[in-house]
């Protein structure tokens, strides 16, 4: 295989593998806006795997059948919605510490969604999963067309997410109230935000974000559910977030150059290069910790009151 | 707040967290049709029934006290160590690589030099979170989880390649795992037909050694400063990073401990899945056993009770054995959001105002304790 | 927000405010009219941000009502508070540092959260409206943190007025003010009782003669007093704070300068956000005396005691201690050589709050050989250690094996000091020792440091009180946007003089 198919296969896979992780690091971009970190994220995107991953499974027939995956989403979304409630609970209103509290809710999830699946389905089956929907005329361009245009749906809705997220974060007065949240909660709560209600709405919308975006993984990208399947993507998502500066264009363009680290991966094993599997499994973690490391500048331009559980009695 | 009403306190805070856990596992199992009652009468009394599964948990709870230990360690100095599942397998590679190297050596001396291999294998890879966290003030929660997925991929790199065992080549059965350890790095049988090594009693020695490392050490102060007051320990010239660093090799190194026992006690060689979630596990004992010791060691036993138990229950109800990790996070959750009560004091207060309307507590003494 | 009807009485009746271990105020009643000014002073922990919290909505009171023309209202929300027309300027400034006034200001306005899109033109209308009208120059498109305090000031009055505020409390509003600003505001205040209420917080009894009609006094939570600001002389109402007759102490003089202690040549250092902090400072410290370091804060003042503490890099220039330069020198070295710190922040940066009072006091000597032997800790000698210095500094805690973070902030500085005294060290950097600490508590670690600096330690005083300063130190320097402008013998520095290098402006 030549050097250069060899990067177009890469480039052309990067875009629908940063989908996930793109979805699940612009929610949890809105929950770390208002203040609130969820570790748990990489559980959440496990239980909207599995969720959306039901609806075809046991689906087959009937009248909703040609709408299953549509039902899978709006499950996975619901399943992270109401995790990212539960998360809200623990962290705005009894004021858990978040980091730990990310770490039980990732168990929490996680293990609900394996059990379910190790009961219910048992072994490995694929589902149909959803079709591409390659855009008329624009696909057809030489090269860019198949790269950016020749795409199931979800990839399309993701990549419009950037644009929206940024307009919903500073353009709305939501936005608004989100940041201010963030950054200075008592100023907010002077002003007369309620701080706990903002960083709920903030911590649902994320956790939907991130079932959805595994909803993304079994049922667009992978076909199937296994206990592995998310491998680490949300706490990807979480370091994207950091990496991109709290900024969706950012978030977007880490989530692109992961993903084609993953990419990288996948092109190395069918291109026959003897390269040990498992290293080229290791290099999106490593990347992580790379970027992690060269990015320390940033934390200081993040929400000021981020992992600090806000309480209006504490005398100041 | 009197002392008794304080204990009070504390006692009923477990509890709710105990019963939201037990609350979370019964919504699950019928969920997927167990019985709860029944699957949870297995989980707590199904170990008990004979000697071996007894000692079974004793056998769980070696490795859960000593990466708890280790955990322990690290949270009191202010560093949140989510490694221990890839410090367990570096502990694991680092021991059992040793003592296949050195096969032909005296026991006396084979046993303690694995057993420090796996030490200072977990304590490395701790250590690097540890120096990513002091020096580029990298979240050690993110870089611990990564560095938990890169050791799996490495351990089963060296299983599947470089370390496997050549008889399984030879008969190409190629099931990832080492060849057998020499007996002479064995850890002792405790009682005979079980299980149950002597690696229990090097747990309880370690428990006492940390207990003494954290409140009678100038080291253990230092650590301990910059868990709980790092800007006052840097002003008082306590070099905070340092401290960091030093508290993540401690916890690696426990966990690498816990493997490199699990190996020369247990397994006898190398094996796929063989840390088994004590990384995560452990890190519910230390928060459960309050962080120190002497409740970290009941706290152990007791999941080692919950783990054997699970194992049961899955020939016995059909539950998935996974269904512990539901349990661990309601756990985790449940104490952490009941812990904030615990350490609020005003949270504290007006409990007991509430308590003392109600007329279940005294009133405390007049005004506050100490003047202007 | 629209503007409510105006005020014409506000009354609060027997409000009681605990909490954990104090109780903040205790059947609290006072009342103010119309279009007066009501001072509300007492000591440091009086209860007077308590009690304003509470009328501003944030602190929900234990017992008691408040009454406004006649009805009572219950504020469950600051939001409830602005929409019965009270509005709060807080101490600590409730802006959001990285949004413009605008911004901040249509935060708080319900018309600017209505819809999809954020319209921001209302807001800015206002903000020019209530600016020009109250004479209070903002300009709306500004980002709150490239403001200065003087500035951010104005804007959070700014945006009060705006969210229609009828009544306005001010928290300590001249703490970080130059005395000309404070003047300046003194006066704006004055002018705007015409059309407004104010309550405002304050223990400077020199301003609450200028603009106050009516004073109440508080003391441990008490009202202590009630009546009017004309009756009464500033050392009657000295007396009635607290509760007999104190007198600071003075520094009375005497005592030539003994040698450079620590000597600061051209020092740069750089702040959090990257900028020069301190822009080539040069600065001598003698022993035996105070040296008192005055200036608005956020001129350099903590980066200069970080910098002579080890706790931030020197970008140039060099800082000598007793003859030997530690520009480079790690924190536990320059504490070994016998540097003390009471830090700014006594709470995170003074104490391991979760700590015992007895752990707290061996803080920097715990790896010492007076209190650990081989590695481990000496427990004994720790406790004694404790129960002597709790006697010697007048620390009140039930016993020293409490957790230092449920003290009083007076004996948190006290522990403070007793640990940095007892070490008996050659210069000691006091960075707004007494800030926060009731008068009691005040004079004992004036004199602490009087007696310091008769042992002939070199003491850096840095403050925000000027009239500490000018009680207590020999020298007075004035610190500037990182520079020192002038450094004055005290008894040529009058408040006028150091006020004016305050502001930046040196006299040729």
């Amino acid at each position: 295989m030549s050097a250069g198919h060899m990067v177009y296969d890469i480039v052309s896979l990067g875009v629908p593998f940063s989908v996930a992780l793109l979805l699940a690091a612009l929610g949890e971009n809105f929950n770390q806006r208002a203040g609130v970190f969820n570790l748990g994220c990489d559980g959440v995107m496990s239980m909207g795997a599995f969720l959306a991953f039901l609806a075809p499974y046991f689906i087959r027939s009937g009248p909703i059948a040609p709408f299953t995956n549509l039902v899978g989403f709006a499950l996975a979304a619901a399943g992270g919605a109401l995790l990212g409630l539960l998360f809200a609970l623990v962290t705005v209103t009894f004021r858990a510490p978040q980091g730990i509290a990310g770490i039980g809710l990732q168990l929490l999830a996680g293990g609900v969604a394996g059990t379910a699946f190790r009961h219910f389905v048992g072994g490995v089956t694929g589902v149909g999963g959803v079709a591409t929907w390659p855009v008329p005329g624009l696909s057809r361009i030489p090269l860019l067309g198949g790269i950016l245009f020749d795409h199931n749906p979800v990839v399309y809705l993701a990549f419009l997410a950037v644009p929206a997220s940024s307009y919903l974060l500073h353009q709305t007065p939501w936005g608004l109230r989100l940041r201010a949240v963030g950054t200075h909660p008592r100023a907010a709560d002077t002003m007369g935000i309620s701080v706990p209600r903002v960083r709920y709405q903030a911590l649902v919308l994320g956790g939907a974000m991130a079932g959805i975006g595994g909803a993304y993984l079994s049922l667009c990208q992978a076909k199937m559910f296994a206990d592995d399947l998310v491998a680490g993507r949300g706490f990807i998502a979480v370091a994207l977030v950091y990496f991109g500066r709290w900024s969706p264009w950012g978030i977007m363009g880490g989530a692109l150059l992961f993903s084609l680290a993953q990419a990288f991966q996948l092109s190395i094993q069918v291109g026959g290069i003897h390269f040990p599997y498992e290293f080229a499994v290791m290099l999106p973690y490593v990347l992580v910790i790379l970027v992690l490391a060269l990015a320390r500048r940033s934390r200081k331009l993040g929400p000021a009151a981020l992992g600090r559980p806000y309480d209006r009695e504490v005398r100041v | 707040m009197s002392r008794w009403f304080r204990l009070l306190y504390a006692a009923t805070v477990i509890a709710i967290a105990a019963g939201a856990a037990v609350l979370a596992g019964t919504l699950v199992l019928t969920l997927i049709g167990a019985r709860p009652l029944a699957t949870f009468g297995v989980v707590f009394s199904g170990p008990l029934r004979d000697v071996f599964s007894a000692t079974e948990i004793l056998v769980r709870a070696v490795p859960l006290t000593l990466v708890a230990l280790g955990i322990a360690i690290s949270f009191r100095s202010g560093i949140l160590n989510i490694g221990a599942e890839g410090q367990i397998m570096m502990g694991i590679l680092g021991s059992s690589a040793l003592a296949l190297k050195l096969s032909g050596w005296p026991g006396f001396v084979l046993l303690p030099a694995c057993l420090a291999a796996g030490a200072l294998a977990g304590a490395a890879w701790g250590g690097i979170a540890g120096f990513l966290r002091a020096r580029f003030d990298v979240n050690e929660i993110l870089s611990t989880v990564m560095l938990n997925y890169i050791a799996g991929q490495l351990y089963t790199f060296l299983l599947r390649g470089p370390m496997i065992d050549p008889a399984e080549l030879m008969t190409g059965s190629g099931t990832p795992q080492s060849m057998r350890i020499p007996r002479a790095a064995w850890l002792d049988r405790l009682v005979p037909g079980t299980r149950l090594h002597s690696g229990l009693l090097l747990a309880l020695a370690l428990a006492f050694l940390t207990w003494l490392l954290l409140w009678r050490t100038t080291l253990g102060y230092r650590m301990r400063a910059a868990g709980a007051g790092r800007k006052a320990a840097r002003y008082a010239g306590v070099r905070v990073e340092r401290s960091l660093v030093v508290a993540m090799l401690f916890a690696g190194g426990f966990a690498g401990l816990a493997g490199a026992v699990e190996v020369l006690g247990v397994h006898h060689r190398a094996i796929e899945a063989i840390s088994s979630g004590y990384g995560f596990a452990g890190i519910v004992v230390a928060l459960f056993g309050g962080l120190h010791p002497a409740g970290i060691v009941p706290a152990a036993a007791f999941f080692g009770l919950l783990l054997v138990g699970a194992d049961m229950t899955q020939r016995a109800e059909g539950v998935p054995a996974n269904m512990i990790l539901v349990l661990q996070g309601a756990i985790i959750l449940a104490i952490v959001s009941a812990n904030m009560y615990l350490n609020n004091p005003y949270a504290q207060e007006r409990a007991a105002r509430f308590f003392r309307r109600l007329g279940l507590a005294r009133s405390p003494a007049a005004s506050a304790e100490e003047g202007p | 927000m629209t503007a409510s009807l105006p005020i014409q009485d506000l009354r609060l009746e027997g409000i009681t405010k605990r909490f954990p271990g104090v109780v903040a105020c205790q059947r609290i009643s006072l009342e103010v009219q119309r279009g007066e000014a009501l001072a509300l002073v007492g000591e440091n922990g009086a209860g007077k941000s308590t009690l304003m919290n509470i009328l501003a909505g944030l602190y929900q009171p234990d017992e008691g009502r408040i009454l406004l023309n006649g009805e009572p209202v219950h504020f469950r929300t600051p939001a409830d508070a602005y929409e019965h027309g009270i509005g709060m300027v807080h101490q600590n400034f409730m802006l959001v540092p990285n949004m413009t006034v605008a911004e901040n200001v249509a935060l708080g306005m319900r018309s600017a959260h209505r819809g999809l899109r954020l319209d921001l033109r209302d807001a800015r209308r206002r903000v020019t409206e209530a600016s020009e009208h109250y004479e209070l120059p903002v300009n709306p498109d500004a980002q709150i943190w490239q403001l200065s305090v003087g500035e951010q000031q104005r804007v959070e009055l700014v945006k009060t007025l705006c969210l229609g505020a009828r009544l306005l409390i001010l928290d300590e509003p001249t703490s970080a003010l130059t005395p000309q600003e404070t003047d300046d505001l003194l006066g704006r205040l004055k002018r705007m009782t015409s059309e407004l209420s104010l309550i405002f917080i304050s223990h400077k009894l020199n301003e609450v003669k200028a603009v106050s009609d009516r004073v109440t006094i508080l003391r441990h939570g008490e009202v202590a007093f009630n009546g009017n600001t004309a009756d009464h002389s500033t050392s009657e109402l000295a007396a009635l704070m607290t509760g007999r007759e104190v007198t600071l102490p003075r520094n009375e003089g005497g005592g030539a300068g003994g040698r450079v202690i620590l000597s600061l040549e051209g020092l740069k250092v750089r702040g959090d956000r990257g900028h020069l902090a301190l822009d080539g400072l040069d600065l001598e410290l003698r022993a035996g005396e105070i040296l008192g370091l005055a200036g608005v804060s956020g001129n350099g003042q903590r980066e200069l005691a970080d910098a002579v503490a080890g706790l931030r890099p020197v970008e140039s220039g060099s800082v000598r201690f007793d003859g030997e330069d530690i520009s480079r020198a790690s924190p536990h070295v320059i504490i070994d050589r016998g540097m003390g710190y009471i830090p700014e922040d006594r709470h995170h940066e003074g104490i391991v709050p979760s700590f015992s009072v007895r752990e707290n006091l061996v803080l920097k000597d715990f790896a010492g050989a007076r209190f650990s032997r081989h590695g481990l800790l000496r427990l004994g000698e720790m406790q004694r250690n404790a129960s002597a210095l709790k006697d010697r500094f007048d620390i009140r805690c039930s016993s020293t094996a409490v957790a230092a973070g449920t003290l009083s902030g007076g004996n948190i500085q006290k522990v403070i000091l007793a640990r940095e005294l007892s070490r008996g060290p050659k210069a000691l950097v006091a960075v707004y020792p007494t800030r926060g600490v009731d008068m009691g508590a005040e004079e004992f670690i004036h004199n602490q440091l009087l007696s310091l600096r008769s042992e002939s330690a070199g003491i850096l005083l840095i403050s925000e009180e000027l009239e500490e300063i000018m009680n207590l130190s020999d020298r007075i320097a004035v610190i500037y946007k990182g520079r020192i402008l002038d450094v004055l013998a005290s008894r040529q520095a009058s408040r006028e003089r150091l006020g004016l290098l305050m502001a930046g402006v040196v006299d040729e």
